[in-house]
């Protein structure tokens, strides 16, 4: 017979409960986990989904996530031109607030030229981007549905197509239209005073502004070397994936990670004394009974089993719970929460040596019971 | 083996130091031979707990010395390392509070005592369902303890210290909850387990109504043997 269960089925009701709290706290850890990953995730979706080997910004800048940059359009021509470059498409980026039927929602704008690099990898529903102007793929986060419209400035745009996951560093959805369409709305939200004086310079060359060139390389052309060649334009910058990627994760979403990745450490700390707690508790509750397994001979090593099974199994069940708790409600959060099977494996270990590091003092307090405390009243 | 199973030899026990000490026994000697049943009486306070309680090695004596199967298990210091175990193997303790886990229904209360000596659990339940029987508290087998009577978890918990067949059987008070006929059918199974097992069996009792169910009586005032006496009847 295992004492450990006969004791936990004998106060059931009692233990589910510790366990559905605990599976409660153990659920704002994994989730701070999986914010923490989403976080990282989030930051990389964006220059992932374009899948470009170099970016070509303003120089001095380090854009266009960390710094802003502005450069002319028709670098891209040039851009294209260098040897190793496979492909280049120049984007505009802008965090925007637009009217969507559900009401004001805050969106990244993101121009590119179909058929070159800067659009979306992969479409969830509907289609990309064609020739037709006005239209725009959104990212399914920003709620909406194909056929809808988006009031953005001025101009109403018709949703053609969705992506999944697509999202800038700071959790707003992409929202992916034509280059000239994005360049127009530049213009027209620039404040009245800026229009005029682009209104009185040359004309439409002048508005052919973009944020970045993105370049795709042949699988032979080394990085680095493009991007030194590109660096000799003077007015440019020129960054690599890698570089971009960490410029992204260490850079702009640093304090977001820190910060979240300090909370996370505070709550497994607070985790790990609650059941150290709840597992002293549990054994002190059963003094006599430890007694009386004492007098009538029982060995430590039941003892310890006992005090063990009991900490990994409260531990064991709420995990499951918190488990449940939070795949079940990770959609409510309003930023990704990314946990995989590695996240949820990496956990319950940590969980795992938390109960049992956190019964180490209840065995010693149990080991410590003398047999004559069973005696007496 | 020669000798009695149990032996104890100037056995003394003083709880506290200083002022505050209390000396609970001074200088007892008593031999207890195999297949003979003790009864042990005196006033509340003279020390009949502490006795058993150093006998079945749960406290420790300040002095003297105590043997059991002929092996010296204290002088000056405990002489065997594994108590535990020399009380799983050869002693059976009835409390004077039932003592059974209250997380275990009565047959596997009586089983455990079986299990952690090694036994399988069906063979252990087969012997704890008939010891149960014996006791005529078979039926409340699979009961829980907090749905026993007094009477019936006081015979669950007999059963239990007997399950292990020891050698050694030490009851503080074992009938006080129950009523006179079945404070005779326990007595009586206790004469037959020192009997077919020889084991020697030591009692503390109040109840008079028993006294002529023992081999002699001990009695117990302050703290050291009053007299020893025969049979009464
Ligand atoms: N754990 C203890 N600490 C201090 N004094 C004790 C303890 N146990 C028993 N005593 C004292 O030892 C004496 C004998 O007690 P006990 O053996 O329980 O008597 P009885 O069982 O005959 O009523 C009493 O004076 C009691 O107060
Ligand atoms: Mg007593």
């Amino acid at each position: 017979m295992n004492l450990a269960l006969a004791d936990i089925r004998h106060k059931l009701g009692r233990f589910v409960l510790t366990c559905l709290g605990l599976g409660l706290l153990m659920a704002v850890a994994l989730s701070m986990v999986g914010i923490y990953q989403g976080v990282v995730t989030e930051a990389l979706a964006l220059s992932r989904s374009l899948r470009a080997d170099l970016w070509v910004v303003e120089s001095g800048t380090r854009g266009p996530f960390a710094e802003a940059s502005r450069i002319p359009g028709d670098v891209r021509e040039m851009v294209a031109r260098l040897p190793g470059v496979a492909a280049a498409g120049a984007i505009t980026l802008r965090t925007a607030e637009a009217q969507a039927p559900q009401g004001t929602i805050r969106v990244q704008v993101i121009g590119y030229e179909p058929g070159r690099p800067g659009g979306p990898s992969v479409i969830a529903t509907g289609r990309g981007l064609g020739g037709t102007r006005f239209e725009i793929v959104a990212d399914a986060r920003s709620g909406l549905p194909l056929g809808a419209t988006l009031l953005l400035g001025r101009y109403r745009y018709h949703v053609v197509g969705t992506t999944r996951g697509l999202v800038a560093s700071g959790g707003d959805p992409l929202i992916f239209m034509q280059l000239r369409d994005s360049q127009d709305l530049q213009f027209r939200l620039a404040p009245a005073a800026a229009r005029r004086a682009i209104a009185a310079s040359t004309g439409g060359g002048s508005t052919d502004t973009v944020n970045a060139i993105i370049a795709r390389l042949h699988p032979d052309a080394d990085p680095a070397l493009v991007a030194e060649t590109a660096l000799r334009w003077k007015h440019l910058a020129a960054l690599t994936d890698q570089e971009q990627s960490d410029l992204l994760t260490l850079s702009v979403v640093n304090r977001a990670r820190v910060q979240l990745g300090m909370f996370t450490v505070v709550l497994l700390f607070v985790s790990a004394v609650i059941i150290a707690l709840i597992i002293y508790t549990m054994t002190m509750d059963k003094l006599r009974e430890i007694a009386t397994l004492k007098l009538i001979g029982a060995p430590d090593r039941t003892i310890i089993g006992l005090v063990l099974q009991q900490a990994l199994l409260l531990g064991g069940v709420a995990y499951v719970a918190a488990v449940a708790i939070v795949f079940s409600a990770r959609d409510v959060f309003p930023r990704t929460v990314a946990l995989g099977p590695a996240e949820v494996a990496v956990m319950a270990v940590v969980v795992a040596v938390i109960c049992l590091l956190g019964s180490l003092v209840s065995i010693r307090a149990a080991l410590r019971i003398e047999p004559q405390q069973a005696l007496g009243g | 083996m020669a000798g009695p199973l149990v032996q104890v030899e100037k056995l003394c026990k003083t709880f506290g130091a200083g002022e505050t000490a209390v000396r609970a026994l001074a200088d007892v000697d008593l031999q207890v031979g195999a297949g003979e049943v003790v009864g042990l009486k005196g006033p509340s306070g003279s020390g009949k707990s502490t006795l058993l309680n150093l006998i079945a090695c749960i406290q420790e004596p300040t002095a003297g010395k105590l043997s059991i199967g002929g092996e010296t298990v204290w002088e000056g210091h405990w002489r065997v390392p594994d108590l535990r175990r020399l009380r799983r193997e050869r002693i059976g303790f009835i409390f004077q509070f039932h003592n059974l886990l209250p997380f275990l229904n009565a047959i596997d209360n009586v089983a455990l005592a079986m299990t952690l000596d090694g036994v399988d659990r069906t063979t252990a339940r087969q012997r704890a369902g008939a010891l149960l029987d014996y006791l005529q508290v078979g039926k409340r087998a699979s009961a829980m303890p907090s749905r026993l009577s007094g009477g019936e978890a006081q015979r669950v918990a007999i059963a239990r210290a007997l399950v292990n067949r020891p050698q050694v059987i030490l009851a503080d008070e074992p009938t006080a909850a129950l009523d006179s006929e079945r404070a005779r059918v326990v007595m009586d199974l206790l004469r037959q387990v020192a009997r077919e097992q020889q084991a020697a069996i030591l009692v503390v009792t109040h109840d008079e109504k028993i006294f002529d169910r023992f081999d002699r009586m001990v009695a117990l005032r302050d703290g050291r043997i009053e007299q020893e006496q025969p049979r009464a009847a």
